[in-house]
């Protein structure tokens, strides 16, 4: 609320009081956000250099593959299903001040039991209801990943960014375990639980490509963004987060409240990890982790839990994913470079943040 | 005080005089003179507040004053950085461990040098050693630092901080975390510095720690230096007699300022008071034997009636707030509202029932800073109608009702939408009073009301406080300026160690009975926990 009016008064009144447009525009918090992105490219581009290659030829291809090809756009929207719904669990979480980091535990267990139960749903129930029953075993299994880390923390005040991250691996070795054990598929030479045919899967959208799993994450990020704006249970959450003493001395059940927002957002990510099954992958690979959650975690403090925020770099994210994959392909840079992309973005918004600070002074 | 004392013969190594800092709102320090001489510990004494702690920053660089001059060994200086002091021969150990707990005694020691050089073991042993004689303890330097005792560990604060041939040492309220025996050993170091020819400046709350270990003791309160006691005068009184003093000295009258002097004339014990709001008996947390937890405390409230409640920070007082309050759970007795039993209730529904609490924490608890004016208002009314329906947040209500409570108040913001972190103290005390008075209270909790409030701010606040009690609320009043206390209460409760030590109708010469139920002295007619509150008797 009160960012919203600091973002739209300062340049209005600049330019009222006389000072030239373009100094009003370049103030514009829009517009500065954008020079931490333009300077990571330009730090990027001299990294590719480096690698001997051609980063125009790059940066172009990126947005080919990604944004101006029919395909490439199609599967940007798809990726970003998953993507949204990890997105807007993060969110309940770091608004309430939980550190979640176990986000890669709950979303492949999430996967593997969903994918592992819904083949034999698909067989004995409508589509509807068998996608359901699988997100739903999906989203349980992730809130069940978080009970112990919420748990410690709550009664013995256990920092959680630790405890998460160990049941993160912990689920890691589970799901690997029963995809190589009791949930892998005997018909199958690769080590994998049992596809789930086509038609089984999320319906594509209109006549496109585009998975209507991609509805799933738009609402669920339309309404953690609604519910933390709006409503009282996300102010509630809200001030758990920016001051714990004062939610004790306004007299709030903080341990309930933690509890809740650890489970909405493994919860959530639990159904990321079903819905990239049940709408894209079909199954889920042993040994396999696309570790989105630490991709998005980073995107989501850029966009300061904001939803359309996040809904906007969640969409970048997805773009250089799937063109940059393409294209680190064909120009042999390795794909891992997309990730030293993101960092430098994170690196320089971080840096002119503590800037615009000391400016602030 | 005098430029050197004769008694000693020896010029000053450090001398302050005239020192005035300034905060936005509060004078800090003001016009203090300080000396510091070879082979003697000084006393710093005074409450939380009194001003210590900002002295000490500028002792040890950390804060430069606003007026006044150092010298130091004569010449005048200016410590613009803690690098600058510790040049200068200044050592300080802080309040607060500074250093790795995980890493050795030598290693600890060792850190901080120049990264290009190689470590220098042999060395750094032979010092340690060295001032370990000095000193008369022995610590192997080879134990993890977190595996010692906290006295230990303070010795080796003490050690790095007269590492490299510091004549001054700086104690900030170290024997706050000490055990008796650690208390002994530290006063045995003191001892053997003082002969070795250190300076040493040692703050304490405590006035029997200040009657013990001083060998020149000054007072400060309100931030001004409100009198002292030198070698001679010292040696001249046992140490109960110097406690007396200091008792005077730290609670006495006021005569270098008038302010409530009006009042104060006129004490509150007056009126026929209303029927009975709050009545507590046997109020406790579960182990009452540690100090300032409080302890079968027993008292009541009727309406129209301000209970002052005094004692040294950290006697419970906070604690005992924030039981009545609701935000920490009552492990034994019970609270009654207007004849009704609100131990089981939370703090909303307490707040709901007419009881409310003011904090002293204004931005720590108190409020979210990030959040705006108009969120702050409604911090412990989120979800009730009319302004959030269905869990739905309704703007319009909200933004209405925050227009309403900041015309009603005074409320000096730039809007409702402001975070209220960016509002001075006394307007951020002002929404606090906004939200706790709203509706109905029946009974109000004030900690520390005007804690670091400028005079205007003091007075409104006074003012409020004084219109509630002749509507007929209920008022409960924490703090630890007696002044204050004084000017607004019809009776006044001490607290000590947990316990009400003595409660006084506010007539008369009460000013030096406080001061001694304060610190213990008054034990035995009111620090009987069977009669706890029935003491009042020992007002006449």
């Amino acid at each position: 609320m009160t960012q919203a009016t600091e973002i739209s008064n300062p340049p209005a009144e600049a330019h009222r009081q006389g000072v030239p447009l373009w100094r009003s525009i370049a103030a514009s918090t829009a517009l500065q956000s954008m020079v931490p992105v333009v300077v990571a490219l330009i730090v990027g581009a001299i990294i590719i250099l480096m690698f001997g290659n051609d980063p125009l030829k790059f940066y172009s291809m990126v947005f080919k593959r990604g944004l101006l090809s029919w395909v490439g756009l199609q599967e940007v929207l798809t990726r970003m299903a998953p993507l949204l719904l990890i997105a807007a669990g993060l969110i309940f979480c770091y608004r309430a001040g939980v550190w979640n980091l176990g986000m890669d535990g709950q979303f492949l267990i999430g996967a593997v039991l969903a994918a592992y139960f819904a083949v034999p749903l698909a067989e004995a129930l409508p589509r509807g209801v068998a996608l359901g029953a699988a997100c739903a075993i999906g989203a349980l299994a992730g809130a069940t990943q978080t009970i112990i880390p919420a748990w410690l923390k709550i009664r013995y005040g256990t920092n959680e960014i630790i405890s998460s991250l160990m049941m993160s691996l912990l689920g890691l070795s589970l799901t690997s375990w029963l995809i190589k054990g009791p949930m892998h598929d005997p018909n199958s030479t690769a080590v994998q639980t049992v596809t789930l045919p086509v038609e089984d899967r999320f319906h594509r959208l209109f006549d496109t490509y585009v998975s209507s799993a991609l509805l799933l994450g738009f609402v669920a990020i339309v309404v953690a963004h609604f519910v933390m704006s709006r409503t009282a249970f996300g102010l509630r959450l809200s001030m758990v987060g920016a001051n714990r003493r004062a939610a004790v001395h306004a007299g709030l059940a903080i341990n309930r409240l933690t509890a809740l927002s650890f489970a909405i957002g493994g919860a959530l990510t639990g159904l990321a990890g079903a819905v990239e099954v049940t709408a894209i992958a079909g199954n889920v690979r042993a040994d396999e982790n696309p570790g989105y959650g630490f991709a998005i975690l980073p995107l989501v403090f850029l966009a300061r839990f904001n939803g359309w925020g996040t809904l906007f770099l969640t969409f970048i994210y997805a773009l250089l994913l799937v063109g940059g994959q393409s294209a680190s392909r064909r120009m042999q840079i390795p794909q891992e470079f997309l990730l030293v992309l993101v960092g430098l973005v994170l690196l320089f918004t971080a840096i002119s943040e503590v800037r615009a600070r000391r400016r602030a002074r | 005080m005098k430029p050197a004392d004769p008694s000693s013969g020896r010029a000053p190594i450090v001398s302050l005089r005239q020192i005035t800092k300034r905060y936005p709102g509060i004078v800090a320090n003001s016009g203090i003179d300080l000396d510091l001489h070879p082979g003697e510990v000084h006393a710093l004494l005074g409450e939380n507040g009194a001003g210590k702690s900002t002295l000490i920053s500028i002792l040890s660089g950390m804060v430069q004053p606003d007026e006044g001059v150092m010298q130091i060994q004569g010449a005048v200086r200016r410590l613009t950085s803690p690098r600058d002091a510790l040049n200068a021969g200044i050592g300080t150990v802080y309040q607060h461990p500074t250093m790795v707990p995980s890493l050795t005694v030598l290693e600890n020691l060792m850190l901080g040098g120049a990264w290009f050089r190689a470590l220098q073991k042999q060395a750094t042993l032979e010092r340690f050693d060295e001032l370990c004689g000095i000193l008369g303890v022995t610590i192997d330097a080879r134990a993890r630092l977190g595996e010692l005792s906290l006295g230990q560990q303070q010795m080796v604060e003490i050690i790095k901080a007269l590492w490299s041939d510091r004549r001054v040492l700086i104690l900030d309220e170290s024997t706050a975390m000490l055990t008796p025996q650690g208390v002994d050993d530290l006063l045995n170091t003191m001892d053997r510095l003082r002969r070795a020819g250190t300076a040493i400046l040692f703050t304490t709350h405590k006035l029997s720690e200040a009657a013990h270990f001083g060998d020149r003791v000054t007072v400060l309160r309100g931030g001004r230096r409100v009198g002292g006691l030198d070698n001679a005068e010292l040696d001249a009184m046992s140490p109960d007699e110097a406690v007396d003093t200091f008792v005077g000295m730290m609670f006495g009258t006021r005569d270098d300022e008038g302010r409530g002097t009006a009042e104060a004339a006129q004490p509150r014990a007056r009126r026929g008071l209303g029927r009975e709001v709050l009545a507590v008996s046997g109020l406790g947390l579960g182990d009452a034997n540690s100090t300032g937890r409080p302890a079968d405390i027993g008292f009541t409230v009727a309406a129209g009636e301000v209970l002052g409640i005094a004692g040294i920070e950290g006697n419970g007082q906070k604690e005992l707030a924030e039981i009545l309050a609701g935000q920490r759970p009552l492990e034994a007795g019970t609270i009654r509202l207007e004849g009704r039993d609100v131990s089981a209730l939370g703090v909303r529904a307490r707040a709901r029932a007419g009881l409310r609490y003011v904090t002293d924490d204004r931005l720590g608890e108190g409020t979210i800073g990030t959040f705006d004016v108009s969120c702050n208002l409604l911090l412990k009314r989120v979800g009730d109608r009319p302004f959030w329906r269905h869990g739905i947040r309704r703007g319009e209500e909200i933004v209405a009702h925050a227009r309403r409570r900041i015309a009603e108040y005074g409320v000096y913001t730039p809007s409702h939408a402001t975070p209220i972190a960016h509002l001075s103290g006394g307007n951020i005390q002002k929404v606090l009073l906004a939200r706790e008075l709203e509706g109905e209270p029946k009974l109000i909790i004030f900690n520390k009301p005007t804690h670091g409030l400028d005079r205007q701010n003091i007075m409104s606040a006074h003012q409020a406080i004084r219109e509630l009690a002749s509507r007929g609320v209920g008022v409960i009043v924490i703090s630890t300026d007696l002044d204050e206390l004084m000017e607004l209460s019809d009776r006044i409760a001490v607290m000590f160690r947990g316990r009400i030590s003595g409660v006084l109708k506010n007539e008369g010469q009460i000013r030096l009975r406080i001061g001694e139920f304060m610190t213990g002295a008054g034990a035995g007619a009111g620090n009987d926990p069977d009669r706890g509150s029935n003491s009042e008797e020992n007002a006449a």
